[in-house]
């Protein structure tokens, strides 16, 4: 047999074997989970912007570039290690590792990859404060969270939620090179708000979390006792979400805007809570994991709205 | 032995599908790392001012 003959015949073969990847960039942009980052982003701008010092665009940039480097990497992290539970759920399933387009170790070295470049360029350009409280976002989350309780516990996503939370305090970091009671304000309301998110989406997808073996709320407490848990979430959320405003930190407007929002967070918990047992479409739930996102939204919102008012005032602009 | 080791590795074809997928990887690779480079040059320029470039040689 030629050498010609041989590559042609052992070629269709070994394709597969040595691993070339058909993943695109748009597949490594999946997963950094651009949704999720979106309000990393927001929420760590707020936290950035809310600090009483002098605003430098420049640096500013570069740390919420990093800050959503640094949420994109641990968001390729948790791809890689949850690949096998992905694609038993509908929701995760055509993630690009379990939908088969990329390899577990591409996502598992450019997760790593990214999670050095973020850390490093927040610690060597802005703070090391920031940097070292970014290093330690991406290890709660990739680690503690994702390797640790989520299949573990029913408090998964009560302790893991600690991850999400940590935005704004890297981005008040940023800017001011300490942690103060205001961001461990904002941290205490994205920290109380995501058991409430997470179970009213749990409520209605606990079939696909059933199917993975993951330790959801309702899986495991039953559905009764997460449409309590998420009401009593919900009335200890509310009120910290009016605590930058009892302070003094924040306006009466903040306020006005918080107690809105808190009144309408807790309105939509007392519908899941009551929904009928009965009830499989579960509107209420639907409604609530809905309004749970306008309700983040709209306090950080109002809380950024705040601080400009407040900075244009100090610089004489109104 | 590894002589034709060699000419089979290099014999590897892509296909038409993992051609396309390689160049996107690798034009989002250099607009990465290009926008590394941005950064870090402005930001160093920032940080350390006009003072940088009056270094003792």
């Amino acid at each position: 047999m030629s050498m010609v003959e041989q590559t042609a015949t052992l070629v269709p073969e070994v394709g597969p074997e040595v691993g070339l990847s058909e993943a695109t960039a748009g597949d490594f942009i999946a997963l950094l989970k651009p949704r999720v980052m979106s309000l990393v982003v927001f929420t760590a701008f707020v936290g950035l912007m809310a600090a009483p010092v002098p605003f430098d665009p420049l640096f500013a940039a570069i740390a919420i570039l990093s800050i959503a480097i640094g949420a994109g990497a641990s968001g390729a992290l948790n791809m890689w290690y949850d690949a096998d539970i992905d694609r038993l759920m509908s929701r995760t399933a055509r993630r690009p590792v379990p939908a088969g387009r990329m390899l577990p170790g591409e996502a598992l070295g450019f997760g790593l990859v990214l999670s050095f470049l973020s850390v490093m360029t927040l610690g060597l350009l802005v703070n090391w404060l920031a940097g070292g409280l970014l290093a330690f976002t991406i290890f709660f989350y990739a680690v503690i969270y994702t390797m640790w309780l989520k299949r573990w516990t029913p408090q998964n996503i009560v302790i893991g939620g600690a991850a999400g939370a940590f935005p704004p305090v890297v981005g008040w970091a940023a800017a001011t090179g300490s942690v103060s009671l205001e961001s461990i304000i904002l941290f205490s309301i994205i920290f109380l708000w995501t058991p409430p998110h997470f179970w009213a989406l749990a409520l209605f997808k606990s079939g696909d979390y059933g199917r993975a073996g993951i330790p959801m709320m309702p899986n495991v407490a039953g559905e009764a006792s997460t449409r309590l848990q998420i009401f009593i979430y919900t009335l200890i959320v509310a009120p910290i979400g009016i605590l930058p405003w009892v302070l003094g930190y924040a306006s009466a407007g903040y306020g006005i805007v918080a107690t809105a929002l808190g009144a309408g967070f807790i309105y939509y918990a007392w519908g899941v809570f009551r929904m009928a047992p009965a009830d499989r479409v579960m509107l209420p739930a639907k409604r609530m994991f809905g309004f749970s996102l306008l309700y983040l939204f709209g306090i950080f919102a109002a809380y950024l709205a705040d601080s400009l008012v407040a900075r244009f005032l100090a610089a004489g602009i109104f | 032995m590894s002589g034709e080791r060699n000419q089979f590795e290099e014999t590897v074809k892509l296909t038409d599908k993992q051609r396309k997928a390689r160049r996107s990887r690798s034009v989002a690779i250099a607009i990465g790392l290009a926008i590394l480079v941005v950064i870090f040059y402005v930001a160093t320029i920032a940080k350390f001012g006009p003072s940088l470039l009056s270094r003792p040689l």
